[in-house]
């Protein structure tokens, strides 16, 4: 199937976010700084599909994630969820999508509120958006999605800290599963667990998905992972888009210098490809999203930067694909 | 030469819940300018394994068996001679550097006062001797940094400044806890590199404590496999990864993802660690073992070595494991 | 599906023998509770000094307020019947001490639980809606705490008299201030949580929201702050009565019969004895509960 065929339910354009950053010593009427967590991001995601989006702490991934979901108010741009512009609905009018998009968090045992049993944290969606539903079928549904998820249903009565972190990290699925989403946003949802538990949870996601053909947004700073689960990808540096491709698109010819050094710095499990591996340290720290460097984000640590990457801003540009932003692509690539 | 011999290390914790063994013989040598890796899950006891041999065990917890570092016995070591060992001879470095830099000092002071405490330098030797090191770990403008409060500094800096402290008075052992988990991996790419380096000049044996099987391949010599504090498998790099002889660590590897190979549906561990407090008879790992037989119930695998160099602690036959794999 | 109806089936079979009851973190909390001698000693002590100051006048042939003229300065003796003998002008020291118990004890339950009323709700208010409000709240409750209340105790007594409603507004207007601000960082810490944002994505009200999310993760605090509270107010009570602001003779509390002892213990210790043991023990049981309470509601910060 063709990107034309699929249906297009969710389009993200020139989505920015900007948090208004007071100093702490700052006089009460001095301007507040600007930190540019995203800052112009487009994203096309379509049914079935998993999108995976990389990037470092600080390159406003999470920030993006919440700004889809409307956690967080986007400062400008448009988020379409199936034609709809999400970022102009009340909140009465956005209560009919939130079914329809759920999210997992990074650590799982603080997305379960502790003071609950488990059967009424999977079961509160429910209650909230369909208070219609009888009671019976509520239970009923919760214990079917328990076992969908692996959890024994016995355990309903059970509270979150009496569960292991692979555990709990299944009821937070089954939550955001029992109102029967499209969408799922995945917030690093392996990166807090045991190496074992890991493959446990990318394998349920992976299934569930084929199963009730969800949508998946995952957002990870592990690359490994996100090759393994993604269709395509979006690698994004400092509040931007770098590259976006399909996943064996991109991982096979990674374009972007960022994206490059960004897959060489991977460990992998494997002494002898590790021992002769050529790394390539990126030089200098991450700058700062107060103050980004002008034209290109990435020239203050690009080993191939000039002087043209300091005046123009980059736009993606290739193939449907495969696309990157970086204005010596072809220089880079004919030399 | 033998630079640190451990020998049925054990730990215990008295919990209002019971007690829990966290470490359970735990046998392994290192030579100078080797690294060793400890890898295992949360739980495992890698941590706890140095803390006890470091004498950092909280105030419930008992050691026993031996760790002979350089032929002394360390385990129970008063601890006036133990603060000389830790100063001078043993450095070790933790997962989020602020637990080790004290927030309220200068860089620079901090670094001068190891140096002035153990070697008797003056404070403007010291100094010295600090912008050098701060130079050696690859801190840009380490002159201008002295002057500069831990805060200041970014996660990998900061994880720098915590090396170049722990290289100080010249180790002969460097003990490194998750030194890289919470960092990016672009910035933990820049500290393994300068670890290996380091290791190189200054031949300093390595233990490094770590989930990531990457890490360990890229770093270590030899691979010592943990879970529920004991042994499951213990040899050079090179067998742990092509030729593993415990379920365990062959699950393990199997596992994760890698960035190098394309695969439909990751082969999987399946349930979940096991509770210290309630550990089955018998081996650790028997529920979640597709070898386990019903000798696995009854009595724990003993270590036993596999060849000379390997140990591992398993019933299954190791050449059925090694054929399947 | 995952599994066929009749696995499912088997499944529902096999939980129904093993429906497994949870240990919520109030049960677990009430284990190590009791598991603390400290604190159930405590516990028990307090039982019986409640007793006594409810129960103790019955037991007696004197009331609170009658002069005994054959027994002034009399020292304790079972044999008069005044157990803890008497005061300056021969009333029973053994009911006066249950009555004064009375009022300290009230006076810093009802502290207590002005506190934890108004200052988990304005509290809780405060870090739930954030932003301006917030701001306001908390720039009012720092204009509060600005607020010289001995002073304003001081005017409230000579316009108004002695009278133990004032002493209820005067206490009762600063224990919810801390509280106010422990509840509000509590808040703004629990509404970063996960799980917050979890229920902010599939649509929970705002009120539903407090209720179930909030309140029940920030109550821990709030019980373990307002038992440390009781003893606060009992001593605050006490030194508004040791300066002679306090409750209108013949009524008394702990803290007037310590001003009253302490003026007369040269010549009878008793007086300033019986009443400052019933004291120092009862703050003794409200700090050890209170500590009793935070070990068993928070078992990582031990």
């Amino acid at each position: 199937m063709t990107v034309a065929e699929k249906e297009l339910l969710l389009d993200v354009q020139d989505l920015k976010v900007h948090f208004q950053i007071k100093k702490e010593n700052a006089w009460p009427w001095t301007k507040p700084a600007n930190l540019k967590a995203v800052n112009g991001v487009d994203l096309q995601l379509y049914a079935g599909e998993t999108l995976g989006v990389v990037g470092e702490s600080g390159c406003g991934k999470s920030t993006l994630a919440r700004a889809i979901i409307g956690l967080i108010k986007a400062t400008d741009g448009n988020v379409l969820w199936l034609g709809q512009d999400l970022t102009e609905l009340d909140d009465k009018a956005l209560r009919a999508t939130r079914s329809d998009i759920q999210m997992i968090f990074q650590d799982p045992l603080a997305s379960l509120n502790p003071r609950m049993t488990i059967g009424d944290i999977i079961a509160e969606p429910l209650r909230t958006l369909r208070p219609d539903i009888p009671k019976q079928e509520v239970s009923d549904r919760v214990q079917a999605m328990m076992m969908k998820v692996g959890l024994l249903p016995n355990l309903v009565n059970r509270y979150p800290h009496e569960f292991s972190g692979g555990q709990c990290q299944r009821i937070g699925i089954a939550r955001a599963l029992i109102l029967e989403p499209k969408l799922i946003i995945c917030d690093e949802p392996v990166s807090a667990l045991d190496v074992s538990i890991q493959a446990q949870v990318v394998n349920l996601l992976k299934q569930l998905q084929r199963e009730m053909n969800l949508s998946l947004i995952f957002i990870a700073h592990d690359l490994s992972v996100v090759k393994h689960i993604s269709d395509r990808v979006v690698v994004m540096y400092l509040g931007n888009a770098v590259e976006v491709g399909t996943a064996d698109a991109l991982f096979a010819d990674p374009q972007h210098p960022y994206t490059q050094a960004l897959m060489s710095a991977v460990p992998i499990p494997d002494p002898e490809v590790e021992k002769g591996k050529d790394i390539q340290l990126l030089e200098g720290e991450l700058p700062s999203p107060i103050n980004p460097p002008s034209g290109c984000v990435f020239r203050t640590r690009c080993p191939h930067a000039d002087a043209v990457c300091a005046e123009q801003v980059p736009a993606l540009s290739g193939s449907a694909e495969h696309q990157s932003a970086c204005l010596r692509l072809d220089a880079l690539q004919a030399g | 030469m033998t630079l640190l011999n451990v020998k049925d290390l054990r730990v215990e914790f008295t919990t209002p819940e019971g007690a829990v063994t966290a470490v359970n013989n735990l046998n392994f040598s290192l030579n100078a300018g080797e690294t060793l890796g400890i890898v295992g899950e949360s739980g495992s006891g890698k941590t706890q394994t140095v803390f006890s041999m470091m004498g950092l065990l909280a105030k419930n917890g008992i050691v026993s068996g031996s760790a002979k570092f350089k032929g002394q016995e360390i385990l129970g070591l008063p601890e006036r001679e133990l603060n000389k060992i830790r100063a001078e001879k043993i450095a070790m470095i933790f997962q989020d550097p602020m637990t080790s830099l004290n927030p309220y000092m200068k860089v620079g002071n901090q670094l001068a006062e190891v140096l002035v405490k153990h070697k008797g330098m003056s404070k403007k030797e010291a100094l010295a001797e600090a912008v050098r090191m701060l130079d050696a770990v690859k801190i840009p403008e380490a002159q201008k940094r002295l002057n500069m409060y831990p805060h200041e500094f970014s996660g990998g800096m900061r994880q720098r400044v915590m090396i170049a402290m722990a290289l100080l008075c010249s180790p002969e052992l460097l003990i490194a806890d998750e030194p890289t988990t919470a960092l990016d991996v672009t910035v933990q790419a820049q500290i393994l590199a300068l670890l290996n380096e380091l290791k190189r000049d200054f031949n300093t044996a390595i233990i490094m404590i770590t989930h990531d099987l990457g890490v360990v391949a890229g770093a270590c010599d030899k691979v010592l496999v943990m879970y529920a504090g004991r042994t499951m498998e213990y040899g050079s790099a090179d067998d742990i990864f092509y030729r593993p002889t415990h379920p365990y660590s062959e699950g393990l590897l199997k596992a994760i993802p890698r960035l190098d190979s394309v695969g439909e549906e990751l082969p999987t561990i399946p349930g979940n660690p096991p509770n210290l407090l309630s550990l089955p008879a018998g081996c650790p790992f028997q529920e979640r073992c597709h070898w386990v037989q019903d000798r696995c119930r009854q009595e724990a695998p003993a270590l036993h070595n596999f060849d000379a160099e390997r140990l591992r602690a398993c019933h299954a036959d190791a050449n059925q494991i090694l054929e399947a794999s | 599906m995952l599994s066929t109806t009749a696995n499912k089936e088997a499944v529902e079979n096999f939980s129904e023998q093993l429906e497994v009851k949870g240990r919520s973190l109030w049960d677990d909390a009430r284990r190590r509770f009791f598991n603390n001698r400290a604190a159930l000693t405590s516990l028990v002590i307090l039982g019986f000094i409640t007793l006594f100051v409810f129960a103790g006048p019955m037991l007696s042939q004197f009331a609170f307020d009658e002069v005994d003229w054959g027994a002034m300065h009399a020292a304790p003796s079972v044999a008069s019947g005044h157990f803890f003998g008497t005061d300056s002008l021969g009333r029973d020291l053994f009911v006066r001490t249950a009555m004064g118990g009375r009022i300290s004890l009230m006076v810093g339950v009802m502290g207590a639980l002005v506190a934890v009323l108004i200052g988990t709700l304005y509290g809780a208010t405060a870090g739930f809606v954030g932003g301006r409000t917030d701001r306001v709240m908390m720039r009012t409750l720092e204009i509060l705490y600005s607020f010289p209340f001995m002073f304003f105790v001081i005017l409230l007594v000579t316009f108004f008299g002695r009278n133990i409603l004032l002493i209820f507004i005067a206490i009762g207007a600063v224990s919810w201030l801390d509280m106010a601000r422990i509840v509000r960082g509590q808040t703004l810490s629990i509404k970063g949580k996960e799980f917050v944002e979890a229920a902010t994505v599939y649509g929970v009200s705002k009120w539903a929201m407090i209720t179930r999310h909030i309140v029940p993760n920030v109550l821990g605090i709030v019980a373990v702050y307002a038992t440390l509270l009781v003893p606060q107010m009992i001593l605050f009570e006490s030194f508004l009565s040791f300066l002679g602001l306090g409750v209108q003779e013949p009524m008394t509390s702990w803290g007037s019969l310590l001003n009253e002892g302490a003026q007369t213990m040269e010549i009878a210790l008793w007086q300033l004895i019986v009443p400052a043991v019933f004291m120092v023990t009862t703050l003794f049981c409200f700090n050890f509960i209170g500590d009793g309470l935070r070990d068993a509601l928070d078992p990582k910060d031990r």
